[in-house]
């Protein structure tokens, strides 16, 4: 629908100000009231999150053992899980770097929370590894320091890659977030009425006074770091997928490791967007801001990786067969037949089958209440996809005799779990105490905001 | 003394103005981008992209010399004869750091050059500034730095732009 007044496509319902926008996303935050539904999702998402600290203490307390994880399956749960997690991350970063960067104003109203979602995500993420060394209390070692033991790290390892990626990746992310909402804080402790609240977001907001010359400087701060953030994004599932690709294990061995993995973080991050963003606009009312166009754009976004991502196991499928490799093909084989090949099904079924599917239809693709179900089927599949790499490619390697199998214990459900929690209890305080839309994106795209060349009141002496 | 207007463009108008007269210690406060009044009041470089690119040169440098420091002279391994320095593995940390520096500088390179964090600023005592300064109103401001600036005659300079009000700040 192209707009009257500025002629450009509409993304926003009509009819709203600049007024209007402060005060829809600002009083969410501001307002003094502790709602009911917000405090029994907390409670809930809180205890959930209280697994993770169990599983943990145990796990610092036990050592690795309490994990599945043996030979030949060395690598479990904690690995997928990191996969998974960064690969949800990533959609946020797509979502508030690379659409800028294409001029995508759409996005203006959902890059916050996405944002919020990628540093939540590598909160998560981040974990497993760290408890995964065994020794965790020893993890520092990983950083090149001087020591007195007198060694360095390796810096020829893709484990070591990770370190970097990860890390950079993390502080980019908090830099870029907090970067974009310093103006909101601004706005937010002009409008507070508590002294607390002028407090605390006064300091965030470092003095933000709004000058254009600030405004400038910022933009072209955003628009660096958005060009910084998308080769940063790519380049750190690049790097992941480096941990298994420069590996030998049949399954693991593969150049098309890279781009699939990167478009399969994408298209699950989407989906999880999907199912933060369709209860959030129900709940605080915020369907004028994020609108159906919103969703629609997602689910072809979903649709276009998820392409990519079918590629990608159709070409693993094609390799197994024309590499002419024994091990290759036996991999494939055993991971669509073996006694593990009911997770390669679920992942084709969550991941291919049904979305890409039914994502053709825009019917579908505006059925809120199904979009909504396909993003959790989508985020299922995605984690069959870490656990089906991961594990169908390590139980039945090289040697018949050093076959085994993979059962997940309840500890590795908990620290699983628990993590689901611990990013629900993140994100409801996120968007109980910061502003969940940008409202200075969204002002920009107010058909209000457009330069008219000559009004025909107010023109004034000088003009 | 600052000028409050209700829409952009009047803002925009008035600043084009008031920079075709002659003002230069001037600054428009918005409560989004508004790339015209920047334009307007004669804003059209800064040096974010410098800062940013300074960060990232010193981001690769400062990775790859350790890695090469590390991998040759401080803790060579010998791992079946191969070449100590081996520079296509160093690339990849070497890259993140790059975008790590140039990030990190882009930021705090856009702060320190706004001259934030600051803890008090004159325009805040401006009693109209904080209602809409970053809500829905547009602000010009003619500082008293200006060599063209007089109370009374700068009120009703501004004031013939039509604005919704003018406001002298204490400072």
């Amino acid at each position: 629908m192209i707009d009257p007044q500025t002629g450009e496509f509409r993304v926003l319902a009509p009819g709203q100000t600049f007024k209007s926008v402060t005060a829809k996303i600002a009083d969410i935050v501001l307002t003094p009231k502790l709602s009911l539904g917000w405090l029994a999702f907390l409670s809930i998402a809180g205890s959930v999150a209280m697994l993770v600290l169990v599983a943990v203490t145990w796990l610092f307390l036990k050592g690795v053992g309490i994990w599945a994880i043996t030979q030949p399956v060395a690598w479990g749960f904690a690995i997928i899980n990191f996969v998974w997690w960064i690969g949800i991350g990533h959609a946020g970063t797509l979502i508030s770097a690379i659409l800028l960067l294409f001029k995508q104003g759409w996005r203006n109203s959902i890059n916050r929370f996405a944002e919020a979602m990628t540093i939540f995500a590598v909160v998560c993420a981040g974990m497993f590894p760290l408890i995964h060394v065994g020794r965790p209390w020893l993890a520092y070692w990983l950083f090149p320091y001087p020591n007195t033991m007198n060694v360095w790290p390796q810096f020829r390892s893709p484990l070591l890659w990770d370190v970097f990626a990860v890390s950079t990746y993390a502080t980019i992310s908090i830099v870029f977030w907090y970067m974009g909402m310093i103006p909101d804080f601004g706005t937010l402790r002009d409008r507070a009425t508590s002294k607390f609240a002028q407090y605390f977001y006064g300091l965030l907001s470092v003095g933000w006074r709004g000058s254009v010359r600030h405004w400038m400087r910022y933009e072209t701060a955003s628009l660096l770091l958005a060009g910084l953030a998308t080769p940063l994004v790519l380049s750190v599932h690049t790097v992941i997928s480096f941990d298994f690709a420069v590996a030998v294990i049949p399954g693991w061995h593969t150049t098309i490791f890279p781009p699939y993995f990167v478009a399969g973080a994408i298209y699950s991050g989407f989906a999880m967007v999907l199912t933060l963003a369709i209860p959030l606009r129900h709940v605080f009312h915020l369907e004028g801001l994020v609108t159906e166009r919103h969703i629609d754009n997602m689910g072809k976004v979903m649709l276009g990786t998820g392409l990519i991502v079918a590629y990608g196991y159709g070409m693993e499928v094609f390799m197994a067969w024309y590499s002419a490799s024994h091990w290759e093909f036996f991999m494939m084989w055993n991971r669509m037949f073996g006694p593990m090949g009911w997770s390669y099904w679920v992942l084709i079924f969550c991941n291919i089958a049904f979305p890409l599917t039914t994502l053709w239809v825009r019917k579908l693709r505006t059925n809120i209440a199904f979009m909504f179900l396909i993003s959790l089927i989508v985020n299922t599949g995605m984690w069959f996809e870490r656990f089906v790499i991961v594990v169908t490619s390590l139980y039945r390697d090289f040697l018949p005799s050093s076959w085994g199998t993979y059962r997940a214990t309840k500890w590795d459900y908990a620290t699983y779990v628990g993590t689901l929690g611990l990013f629900t209890t993140l994100f409801l305080l996120f968007v109980r105490f910061l502003p969940m839309i940008p409202m200075n994106e969204i002002k920009m795209m107010l058909p209000a905001a457009k330069i008219t060349p000559k009004a025909e009141t107010a023109a004034g002496a000088g003009d | 003394m600052i000028a409050e207007f209700d829409t952009p463009s009047d803002l925009v108008r008035a600043a084009q103005a008031a920079y075709k007269d002659g003002w230069r210690r001037m600054d428009c406060y918005t409560p989004y981008p508004v790339e015209e009044a920047a334009e307007a009041i004669g804003f059209h470089k800064n040096k974010v992209p410098l800062v940013t690119v300074v960060g990232g040169v010193m981001g690769l440098c400062a990775m790859f010399s350790l890695e090469t420091w590390i991998a040759t002279l401080a803790y060579p391994l010998n791992i079946g004869g191969r070449p100590t320095y081996s520079w296509p593995a160093f690339i990849v940390p070497a890259y993140e750091w790059t975008i790590l520096f140039a990030g990190l500088s882009a930021c705090f390179g856009m702060l320190a050059l706004n001259g934030l964090p600051s803890l008090y600023h004159p325009l805040f005592n401006a009693p109209n500034f904080r209602g809409g300064a970053t809500d829905d109103k547009f602000f010009l401001c003619l500082e008293a730095l200006d060599p063209k600036f007089d109370v009374a005659e700068t009120r009703a300079y501004l004031e013939s732009f039509g604005p919704t009000s003018v406001v002298e700040v204490e400072y």
